[in-house]
């Protein structure tokens, strides 16, 4: 069985495991790694939502052979250390305006908001109704409102 | 618990007294009944005329009733630690409770809210009937009980201080987790919670906080799991690590209720990379494997030859002529002359409950008993069921009850714990079952399609009758009211229709006093797995009368605010009226193609009103963001909410808000399209529930202070009032009242069915090309 290297939240792992499996999976059923979330496998809800070298992807169509042995896996798990804090500061909005009520759909939703602030923070701006629009991501508890406000008050903070 | 009210303190101050139970254990152990029915208040009708039956005794009643014969108990423990816990016979789906369950033990037992650990409890039978989370019933029927046990827990302490510290009990005061003696000595909780452990069961009495003292009940609060919820600690069913439980998943039929005639490449398909199981169960072909991406390359591989399914011929236009064949005629009294009447027949299309974690549950079934874990609502009739499809008594099923990725109705059914449990039976081990989300749009259960006729007849600036006749394909309830001597009553045929009908007549009221008031439903076919969605009939049967409340308020020649206003029963449902006309400016100057719609609901012992402002105008409705549904946008909505006592008001919010964004949805945009006996959307992008594109921009809750004293139900409150206000605003907007539901169900598919065979589709692989 084919094996595969890369850098899941900061530490090199590797895994036994056919190329065509997609990420999704080989983090959650392989390595336990239960933060992303499965709500289509289709690179639709957007639930599983994480970063690969800093930018905002779906690892449910990501086959695990597309990896390299540098490429860096960033699970909600592994978000607060990117900025070597207990809690990154777009999950202390979410706690300030308690975003989430079932919760399921909000690791991905915090995974997008922080690329989402990087890639407009990239072209020299602040997040608009333009970039709302573009945030994919179903929250079928229908909180939108409080996600964006949490967007909103901490854009400005890492 | 028993109440004792009529019973003086010696203080004469005549606070009703209630029963709680100390219990034998190790550290401090109280109990109370679970079961408020004889002390709650019943809903009085302050009405002229005549009330209907929601008006006297409504749905919540019922479910509270069904709690009274209820002779077992809920316990707290104060733990070593200084803590309590307390396991919740509810079901956590993001609705809040186990919040707003804690601050009521924070509130009693003067304990700081983190200090208070709200689980979810297994399955108990002996709970009866008083295990379902539904109705928007769990803080109405908890709200005593679980103060009760607190108190008891909190008078206990103070008796072992009064000991320890050797001072009265009067002289003890207890904050934030600590008691205090006059001269300053003080104990925590930690160090008294053995010391007030007892050795044998007691029972007490006791009194509870009068509201005026209240310190956390009608705060807002942060929800208790938020933290789990932002880290992606918290756990649920399909992250529960159950060793051996694989993934499983099921390969189904082309149309609903299609069943397997036979499998071609069975041997194949098991020896495939990852595969350790293939077994033909009742709803189709499992397979088990090491991941769940094997699964579905299973799934897509096996060679199955299907039977035909129960609605193979139907589409939406079969079943909605055979509503219309089952209509029941309007029968409209003799009316004195120079009478008119408004008439109309809307068109409520299925709709899917699906929530986002899709329906799963690990199961681990032996030869003498099974263990499953899911988030079910009706954790009892689940145990049963499951018992029974497994040939096992109801003792050897252990059902724990996980928190849930939302259910919206779904979760009242416990469809893949049933399956995961036959499964797990047909192949000798654990499984971790999932229903992949095309099935769970094609297979799950959908909130049934319906037609209403409503006619209303005035003269003379009154109204004289209305009469709406709700026709729906069945909606089932086959959870029953949580066990399964209901749940089996409710699936006879004709059980069942009597059933519905018991439950439309608790549910359905009519806020306006519009003289004589009939609502009557009439159910057709059986065919569909279908079941309520945040609300079984109101959404659509209030979207109804509140449009023709428009008509006859231009019909009146009056403002739709102030006819509203004129005709509501109850001061409650005026203040939350009012409210939302100041805040939200009724009757400001809009726009050409935008509008201003106001409606007001009544449910579960509270009321909501909603102002929602609509843009349709072409720029709006035309905005082209890629395999979305755009349409009218709702650029405002605002909202006030009246449940008679809001025990979290910022949990309150979050439930408007959901709420209102579901009534946006179901107004505008999202529905199921059936044809040739399976539901057409099989993706997000096909069932096009509220995106950020949809939401509105600014939205203003307001939370009303407490007019009853005692909490209503909150849960699915919002849906009804935003469809009707959004439906209203957009018929002012466009200057046609909107008639079918989604208003854009007719238009053209905006997406391109997945295929049916295979059932599920494979996954992209561009994920890295497509990083952002």
């Amino acid at each position: 069985m084919p094996t595969h290297t890369f850098v899941l939240n900061g530490q090199q792992v590797t895994v036994d495991v056919e190329d065509d499996v997609r990420l999704l999976w080989v983090l959650r059923d392989i390595l336990g790694v239960t933060g992303p979330k499965y709500g289509c496998g289709l690179g639709v809800c957007q639930a599983c939502t994480s970063h690969v070298n800093g930018k905002a992807f779906n690892p449910c169509c990501t086959p695990v052979g597309d990896l390299q042995a540098t490429d860096q896996v960033t699970t909600i798990e592994g978000l607060p250390a990117t900025v070597g804090q207990e809690l990154h500061p777009m999950q202390q909005a979410w706690l300030d305006m308690d975003v989430p009520q079932c919760g399921y759909c909000q690791p991905g939703q915090i995974m997008a908001a922080v690329a989402k602030v990087l890639q407009a923070r990239a072209a020299g701006q602040q997040l608009g109704d333009a970039d709302f629009d573009q945030i994919r991501n179903i929250c079928r508890c229908g909180t939108y409102h409080r996600i964006r406000e949490a967007i909103l008050s901490a854009q400005t903070k890492f | 618990m028993g109440d004792i009210s009529g019973e003086q303190e010696p203080s004469g101050i005549g606070r009703r007294r209630f029963l709680g139970y100390v219990l034998a254990a190790s550290t401090l152990t109280v109990a109370a009944q679970l079961g408020e029915g004889a002390a709650a208040p019943r809903a009085e009708a302050a009405v002229p005329g005549v009330p209907e039956p929601a008006d006297l005794y409504d749905l919540n009643d019922m479910l509270t009733d069904a709690t009274l014969a209820t002779a077992n108990l809920i316990t707290i423990t104060v733990n070593a630690d200084g803590t309590a816990s307390f396991a919740l016979p509810r079901t956590e789906v993001g609705q809040g409770i186990t919040t707003s369950t804690a601050m009521l033990i924070a509130e009693e037992l003067d304990l700081p809210l983190d200090k208070v650990q709200v689980s979810l409890a297994d399955a108990r039978p002996e709970l009866l009937f008083n295990q379902l989370t539904g109705g928007s019933n769990t803080t109405i029927s908890t709200y005593t009980p679980v103060r009760v046990a607190a108190a008891t827990a909190k008078q206990q302490l103070l008796e072992a201080a009064a000991t320890e510290l050797g001072v009265p009990l009067s002289a003890l005061s207890a904050l934030q987790g600590v008691i205090t003696a006059p001269d300053g000595r003080s104990l925590s909780y930690a160090e008294l919670a053995v010391k007030a452990a007892s050795l044998t069961n007691l029972q007490v009495s006791v009194t509870l906080k009068p509201a005026s003292a209240f310190s956390v009940i009608g705060t807002p609060q942060n929800r208790i799991d938020a933290l789990d919820a932002v880290t992606g600690r918290k756990k649920f069913a399909m992250d529960v690590q159950v060793p051996n439980a694989m993934p499983a998943m099921i390969c189904r039929p082309p149309t609903i209720n299609g069943t397997v005639v036979s499998v071609q490449n069975q041997a194949v398909v098991a020896a495939m990379p990852g595969i350790t199981d293939v077994a033909v169960v009742s709803t189709g072909v499992a397979v088990r494997g090491r991941t769940f991406g094997q699964c579905i390359d299973a799934v897509r591989a096996l060679q199955v030859t299907w039977g035909p399914g129960s609605e193979d011929a139907a589409t939406d236009a079969t079943v909605l002529a055979e509503l219309r064949a089952a209509e029941n005629p309007l029968v409209t009294p003799p009316l004195p002359l120079l009478t008119a009447a408004v008439d109309a027949r809307f068109t409520f299309h299925f709709a899917s409950n699906s929530a986002l974690e899709s329906n799963c549950a690990v199961a681990d079934v032996r030869s003498g008993s099974a263990e499953i874990w899911a988030s079910v609502k009706a954790p009892i009739t689940a145990q049963e069921e499951i018992a029974a499809k497994l040939g096992l008594p109801v003792g050897a099923v252990t059902v724990h009850v996980t928190q849930g990725g939302g259910s919206f109705g779904r979760k009242l059914f416990h469809d893949a714990a049933l399956e995961a449990a036959e499964v797990s039976q047909a192949m000798g081990k654990p499984v971790r079952l999932m229903w992949h989300r095309t099935d769970d749009f094609r297979h799950g259960r959908a909130h049934p399609m319906s037609i209403s006729r409503v006619r209303a007849t005035y003269s003379l600036g009154q109204v004289l009758t209305l009469d709406q006749r709700h026709t729906s394909v069945a909606t089932e309830f086959g959870h029953g009211l949580g066990e399964i001597i209901t749940a089996e009553a409710a699936k006879l045929p004709v059980g069942g229709l009597t059933f519905s009908e018991t439950i439309f007549s608790m549910t359905q009221q009519t806020p306006y006093n519009f003289g004589v008031t009939t609502q009557l439903l009439t159910e057709v076919d059986n065919g569909f797995h279908t079941g309520s969605m945040r609300n079984i009939y109101s959404p659509n049967v209030r979207c109804a009368q509140e449009l023709i409340v428009d008509r006859l308020a231009a019909a009146m020649n009056q403002d739709p605010y102030h006819f509203r206003r004129g005709f509501l029963k109850d001061q409650r449902a005026i203040a939350v009226l009012d409210k939302v006309a100041q805040e939200g400016n009724w009757g400001r100057t809009m726009a050409p193609g935008t509008a201003q719609g106001i409606a007001i609901h009544p449910e579960y012992h509270g009321f909501v009103a909603i102002l929602a402002e609509i843009d349709c105008t072409p720029a709006t409705v035309n905005r082209q963001i890629p395999d979305a549904v755009t349409g009218p946008r709702v650029t405002k909505v605002v909202c006030a909410v009246d449940v008679g006592l809001a025990v979290n008001p910022k949990g309150l919010e979050a439930q408007m808000m959901g709420g209102i964004m579901d009534g946006i949805a179901v107004t505008l945009t999202s529905s199921l399209h059936l044809n040739g006996g399976y539901f057409q959307e099989g993706s997000w992008d096909n069932y096009f529930y509220t995106r950020q594109w949809n939401t509105p921009p600014e939205l203003d809750i307001y939370v009303m202070p407490p007019t009853t004293g005692t909490p209503g139900g909150a849960g699915e409150l919002a849906v009804a009032g935003s469809m009707a206000a959004v439906a209203c605003a957009y018929g002012r907007a466009t200057g046609t009242m909107p008639t079918t539901f989604p208003i854009n169900h007719d238009a053209p598919l905006a997406f391109t069915p997945l295929p049916t065979v295979p059932p599920i589709p494979q996954s992209p692989t561009d994920g890295l090309s497509r990083a952002y």
